[in-house]
């Protein structure tokens, strides 16, 4: 997964469609990890004045949601279901038993709406039901 | 010759693309000529990947088909319905369907989603169409007749909320769909936008129209990757139809409806902090009143309904308030789409009317536990529902009995743990669950459950029946302070999940850390 560098003047030709947008804030901060994978610093002057808003609002939004990140992708992502229909069926020992063994960003997430194949696992974006650790082991090879 | 291999995630999660492939690619080798057709699933999670076959006009399932057992499928003749050890027979009488009451999901995995000509072949726009010919008051008064509740979990008449909201004054008014499904343990709302993206569509339609709203929202997590891109193009198809935009039907009525995706945030499930979200703000809730239905998104008068009620509309409004109202118990009438997950041999989507029994669900629909151990607890409604022992079994599945049981219904997820669950694990879980996922807006929910986390670890290490009785005396108090005093249900019913466990597997608290 490779995103393409910061750069502010692609950044401001995505935010600009969202100027008609009663609520952009969110869209806009989506819009920027979409396009580069994370939300670089000077993402946030440059929404706050876009959108008219303060630099703190711009601030609180990005930190209240567990998905935005403001550091760059650098390794594959794998994430792990840690919600109880997982936790059923094991997931608790699948993540202990691929901790340090795999080259990934390891990250917990509550609830893939995969509930009937747990423990599910999403592995560079692909989704993956009835995870184990050789499974996922294979897909990051 | 069509065949059918769904493209739903869970079917996909599970190797749905490489057996289509493997179709595709083993018939054109074997000239044989088929006509692929990329469903919704079926509902039956358990049985994924399934592959149908259409034998004059006859659907015949395959299942669970792997993309090396396509080979074997094809020398077996199964085009032609030729025996296999995965072959099910038709698919319609396969019991577990069959003893099915499908009427919300009676559409799921029939046709390809975006197919707008196979939905409507299959009475789609039906309610949509007879709704047009009805008076606003008319469609309300239909969906109060028919006893429809909130499926989100908490059970509101919806008939009420829309009458509020018709009556509401104001130019602008909204209709946001809350989408995000973030219990564990239920994923109708995803196979529904998945399979049946239309319906979603068409009873969000019907509410604009019966309350008089233009802008409408699907509010859908961004775990739902595949339910975002197809809403958005059943959006884009229906507009292009009509069905949607300046003019819906020819009727001269207009409706504009956007999706709208979270990001990572369970709160936001709650309705307040859901419209905060829309609006673009942190996810923080409101308190109440003003009630949305009066001052709700931008301020404005506003319909918010789960996925699964405003899915129910078009075939109540179909089929008449009437026929929906004769099933179910009660006060819960009509249909439930469970869902049947976690430690489960057959997990999957079961829409049945209410009052089926626990029992029933998890022995004849869902076949016991994945692992065949013995199965232990049972937890109803998601990440903040109680866990029941397997002595509750006859618990009839309704709003009112799963209440006075000391549980809730939810969202209608079943999760099945086997034995080898500690409960006072799980408790502590729900307590940090809490912690990770509250908004911070009520002491008791942002720092009550962090301290009843450390409350339960104390328990689990203690071997002085003292001080045990002590903090367990002190965990209750916690978990009353958080039912009262928090504004939403993250924090009001995360106790829910820790005083069950307590009270129904007190024996997995003693020692189990120490």
């Amino acid at each position: 997964m490779s995103y393409p560098a910061w750069d502010a003047l692609t950044a401001e030709s995505l935010l600009a469609p969202l100027a008609s947008d009663p609520g952009p804030v969110l869209i806009a901060l989506q819009k920027m990890q979409e396009h580069f994978g994370y939300i670089h610093a000077e993402a946030v002057p440059l929404i706050a004045t876009t959108f008219n808003v303060s630099r703190a609002d711009v601030h609180g939004v990005l930190t209240f949601y567990h998905e935005l990140r403001t550091e760059p992708v650098t390794q594959a992502q794998l994430h792990l279901c840690a919600a109880e229909a997982c936790q059923a069926m094991g997931a608790r020992e699948l993540a202990a038993s691929l901790e340090g063994q795999v080259n990934a960003e390891i990250s917990q997430v509550y609830c893939l709406g995969n509930c009937a194949l747990a423990p599910a696992a999403v592995i560079n974006g692909k989704l993956m039901g009835r995870a184990t650790a050789e499974k996922i082991m294979e897909a990051l090879a | 010759m069509r065949v059918f291999v769904p493209n739903d995630s869970a079917a996909r999660s599970v190797g749905a693309d490489e057996v289509a492939e493997a179709i595709e690619r083993i018939a054109k080798m074997r000239g044989v000529e088929i006509t692929l057709v990329r469903n919704g699933t079926r509902g039956a999670i358990w049985l994924e990947p399934l592959v149908e076959v259409e034998i004059s006009g006859v659907r015949h399932a395959y299942g669970p088909v792997t993309p090396n057992a396509v080979d074997s499928l094809f020398d077996a003749d199964f085009l032609h319905g030729g025996s296999h050890p995965l072959a099910l027979g038709p698919t319609d009488q396969i019991e577990w369907f069959a003893s099915q009451d499908r009427v919300t999901f009676a559409r799921i995995g029939i046709s390809d989603p975006l197919d707008i000509d196979a939905y409507q072949a299959h009475d789609g726009f039906a309610g949509l169409r007879k709704a047009l010919l009805m008076s606003d008051a008319e469609i309300v008064q239909e969906v109060l007749d028919s006893g429809l509740r909130g499926r989100g979990g908490a059970g509101f008449p919806a008939g009420i909320k829309w009458k509020t909201v018709q009556q509401a004054s104001g130019e602008q008014k909204y209709i946001c769909c809350n989408a995000d499904e973030g219990d564990s343990g239920t994923f109708a709302d995803r196979i529904l936008m998945e399979a049946d993206p239309f319906t979603l569509i068409e009873g969000m339609t019907i509410a604009a129209i019966a309350v008089g709203a233009s802008i409408g929202y699907i509010y859908i997590r961004s775990e739902y990757p595949d339910a975002i891109s197809r809403m958005k193009a059943a959006i884009d198809i229906a507009t292009l139809h009509g069905f949607l935009g300046e003019n819906i039907a020819g009727s001269g009525k207009r409706f504009t409806l956007n999706v709208r995706v979270g990001a990572g945030s369970y709160v936001c499930g709650e309705e307040t902090a859901m419209l905060e979200s829309i609006e673009g703000k942190r996810g923080v809730i409101r308190s109440k009143p003003p009630l949305p239905a009066l001052s709700g998104l931008f301020g404005k008068p506003t319909i918010i309904n789960n996925v699964l009620t405003l899915a129910s509309v078009p075939a109540i409004i179909s089929h008449g308030a009437a026929a929906y109202a004769a099933r179910g118990v009660g006060r819960s009438l009509g249909t439930q789409i469970f869902q049947l997950a976690g430690n489960i041999k057959r997990g999957g989507i079961v829409e049945t009317a209410f009052g089926i029994t626990l029992g029933e669900l998890i022995n004849t629909y869902g076949g016991g536990t994945f692992t065949g151990k013995p199965l232990r607890a049972i937890q109803i409604g998601g990440p903040l529902g109680s866990y029941f022992g397997v002595d509750r079994l006859d618990v009839s599945m309704d709003y009112e009995s799963l209440l006075a049981a000391g549980g809730m219904l939810g969202h209608g997820g079943v999760v099945l743990f086997d034995e080898t669950v500690n409960l006072a694990v799980q408790a502590k879980f729900a307590m940090e669950f809490c912690a990770i996922e509250s908004c911070g807006k009520c002491t008791p929910c942002r720092i009550g459950s962090t301290r009843g986390a450390e409350t339960i670890v104390k328990i689990m290490s203690s071997r002085d029946a003292a001080e045990i009785a002590e903090q367990k005396s002190l965990l209750l108090d916690l978990c009353e302070v958080m039912k009262d005093g928090s504004l939403c249900a993250m924090g009001g019913l995360t106790p829910l999940p820790v005083k069950s466990a307590l009270e129904n597997f007190p024996s997995d608290f003693q020692g189990a850390l120490s």
